[in-house]
């Protein structure tokens, strides 16, 4: 089986990018990716099993008509019959087009490999599974970051200009702003997050202080967002952003639904609350029951100390 | 400004999450449905701000059956002009996609809003489908879109930070958090949602790509183990050599 993998070479080093490509490596023994704009990150990926590279480092990763074209032409050049995404910004907007485009079902939010015909997709924001089949001949799959853990085995594969010819950008980047030296929210392996039980915008350097000390990114709840404690690109949850770290540490956040709904697919969560009855305890797998203004600079001692 | 809001309904956010019939249905019973919060918030609230600085019509269209009657009426009191449904029970997002970009074809929309995704199927392509089948621009998850001119200036927020993009109109934005405030309808609003237009509109000709066989919930998480707020050496050395994630 033929199988491609759309990557933006921007990118091409982020874990998601590797799990995409080991992925496609287990459905099948050929494996291309297809990347736009380039990156010298992009031979590496043969370490994850791409056999080749085909690179068109004139497509803009903001105009999803353009990654579109330049991945379809990439399918008619190979014949792939399995095309996969990592379930991201720049895919939600491009692989609903190539489906269109290519008459392929598309599968999203996949968390597991195909089991017979069935593919394993997240629904209900983690609260549920669902089992999706797709009836067309070509099918493609967007796979939700951290389903699967990459895999190095193979090496370096040549990369290869790839020339699709699809004009001018209709959509126009005029402005990039990312905050230096922050670890990116929805690629954090670790998070910390607290929410209104932290009183006030002012208590938030010891939240800093943990997170720093553990390689972490830094989360909110929603109301904390809404009453501008925290920036809104920290909000998690049903109507904030989904995230799906390792290890998620909850610090005055009751555990509402709606907030759960977005961190539920965590695989460690620690609850810190003064309220032994706060709903968020029965999502945790550890839990203090205490006053964060006196358990959390214990914590961040501890950790200095485990650290060394 | 003429858009088209795309609506659809969901189940309330607090509803508890359980299958029927061998789990290959969703279990509806005690469930309240609402307008998917994306749509309403951030789509249908940015499409009304958008109209009442710069005029025009907002539409707002479901596809879907007569029982999501209640929630397009809900969409209406918070200020849509009018509403179409279009008379499908729809397998799969391509199908909602092909109904609404059919319908779009038929009348000349500037702007098609969308919302980031449905929160009960998460999928987030039904905007993305609809640009394709009209060959328009699209941009997911949009944080805010400001009208200059022929041109849309919108802000994504992309890992850790935000990107500004300028698109010409028209063209397919889907909406995330950012875009605008909620607003609560008033009775006034209520009121004249009774009587504003709904239009049935026939199915459309489609075909489905893809559908849901099961589903099934998560293996219940073990009772939380508590930890002494004296001993965070504990909780350090559990988080490394039992959950092993640091
Ligand atoms: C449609 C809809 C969508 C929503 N979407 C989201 C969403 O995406 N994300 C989200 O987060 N919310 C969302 N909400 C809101 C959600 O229902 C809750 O209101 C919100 O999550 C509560 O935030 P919180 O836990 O920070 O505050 P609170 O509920 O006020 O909880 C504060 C907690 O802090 C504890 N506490 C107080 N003092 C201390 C202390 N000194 N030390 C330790 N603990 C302390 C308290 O015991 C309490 O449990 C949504 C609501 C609706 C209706
Ligand atoms: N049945 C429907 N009728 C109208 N719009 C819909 C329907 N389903 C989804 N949408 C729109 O498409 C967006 C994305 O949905 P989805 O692709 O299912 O995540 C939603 O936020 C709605 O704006």
């Amino acid at each position: 089986m033929s199988i491609l993998v759309y990557i933006s070479g921007e990118h091409a080093g982020a874990k998601a990018s590797h799990e995409a490509v080991t992925y496609a490596k287990k459905l099948g023994s050929d494996v291309v990716v297809v990347a736009s704009g380039n990156s010298s990150d992009l031979a590496d990926l043969g370490t994850y099993g791409a056999s080749k590279v085909l690179v068109d480092a004139n497509v803009s990763d903001a105009d999803s008509r353009q990654i579109t074209a330049l991945v379809a032409k990439a399918v008619e050049a190979t014949g792939a019959d399995t095309i996969i995404f990592s379930h991201d910004l720049i895919s939600k907007a491009v692989a609903p087009r190539l489906s269109v485009r290519l008459k392929a079902g598309l599968v999203s939010g996949a968390v597991a490999l195909p089991e017979g015909d069935k593919i394993k997709v997240n629904v209900f924001s983690g609260k549920a599974f669902g089992y999706v089949t797709v009836k067309t001949a070509k099918k493609i799959i967007a796979l939700l970051p951290n389903s699967i853990s990459p895999e190095a085995t193979g090496s370096a594969c040549p990369v290869e200009n790839f020339d699709a010819g699809t004009g001018n950008a209709a959509v126009k980047v005029v402005d990039k702003k990312i905050p230096e030296g922050e670890v990116p929210l929805p690629e954090a392996e670790v998070v910390v997050s607290a929410g209104r039980g932290l009183k006030g915008p002012e208590n938030w350097g010891m939240v800093e202080e943990l997170a720093k000390l553990l390689g972490a990114a830094t989360a909110c709840s929603r109301p904390v967002a809404d009453i501008g404690w925290r920036p809104h690109h920290e909000h998690v949850g049903q109507t904030g952003l989904a995230i799906r770290p390792n290890l998620y540490i909850a610090i005055g956040i009751s555990g509402a639904i709606q907030h759960l709904a977005g961190v539920n697919g965590s695989k460690t969560i620690v609850v810190i609350n003064t309220d032994p009855e706060a709903p968020f305890f029965k999502a945790a797998d550890y839990g203090v029951v205490g006053d964060a203004f006196e358990v959390v600079p214990k914590l961040i001692e501890a950790v200095k100390k485990f650290k060394g | 400004m003429n858009i088209l809001v795309c609506i659809s309904k969901a189940p309330d956010t607090t509803s508890k999450i359980a299958f029927k019939d061998g789990n290959t249905k969703f279990d509806e019973t005690g469930v309240q449905y609402i307008v998917n919060p994306y749509d309403e918030w951030y789509a249908l609230v940015r499409a009304l701000e958008l109209k009442e600085s710069n005029g025009g019509n907002v539409t707002i269209i479901t596809v879907g059956t007569a029982a999501d009657e209640a929630v397009i009426r809900k969409a209406l009191a918070i200020g849509a002009d009018d509403a179409v449904r279009i008379d499908v029970n729809p397998v799969d997002a391509f199908e909602v996609a092909s109904q609404i970009a059919s319908y779009a074809k038929e009348n000349n929309y500037d702007l098609i809003l969308t919302g980031k995704e449905t929160i009960d199927f998460n999928g987030s392509q039904v905007g993305s489908m609809i640009a394709e089948s009209l060959d328009l621009p699209y941009v997911a998850l949009a944080s805010k879109l400001d009208l200059n001119g022929q041109t849309l200036r919108l802000e994504q927020e992309i890992s850790g930070g935000i990107q500004v993009l300028e698109v010409n109109y028209p063209a397919v934005v889907s909406c995330a958090k950012g875009m605008a405030e909620q607003r609560i309808p008033n009775m006034r609003g209520i009121m004249a949602a009774r009587t504003k237009p709904l239009k049935v509109v026939p199915a459309y000709a489609s075909e489905t790509y893809t559908s849901f066989e099961s589903f099934s919930l998560p293996e219940a998480k073990k009772a939380v183990k508590l930890i002494d707020p004296n001993n965070m050496d504990e909780l350090v050395s559990l988080l490394h050599n039992e959950a092993k994630v640091i």
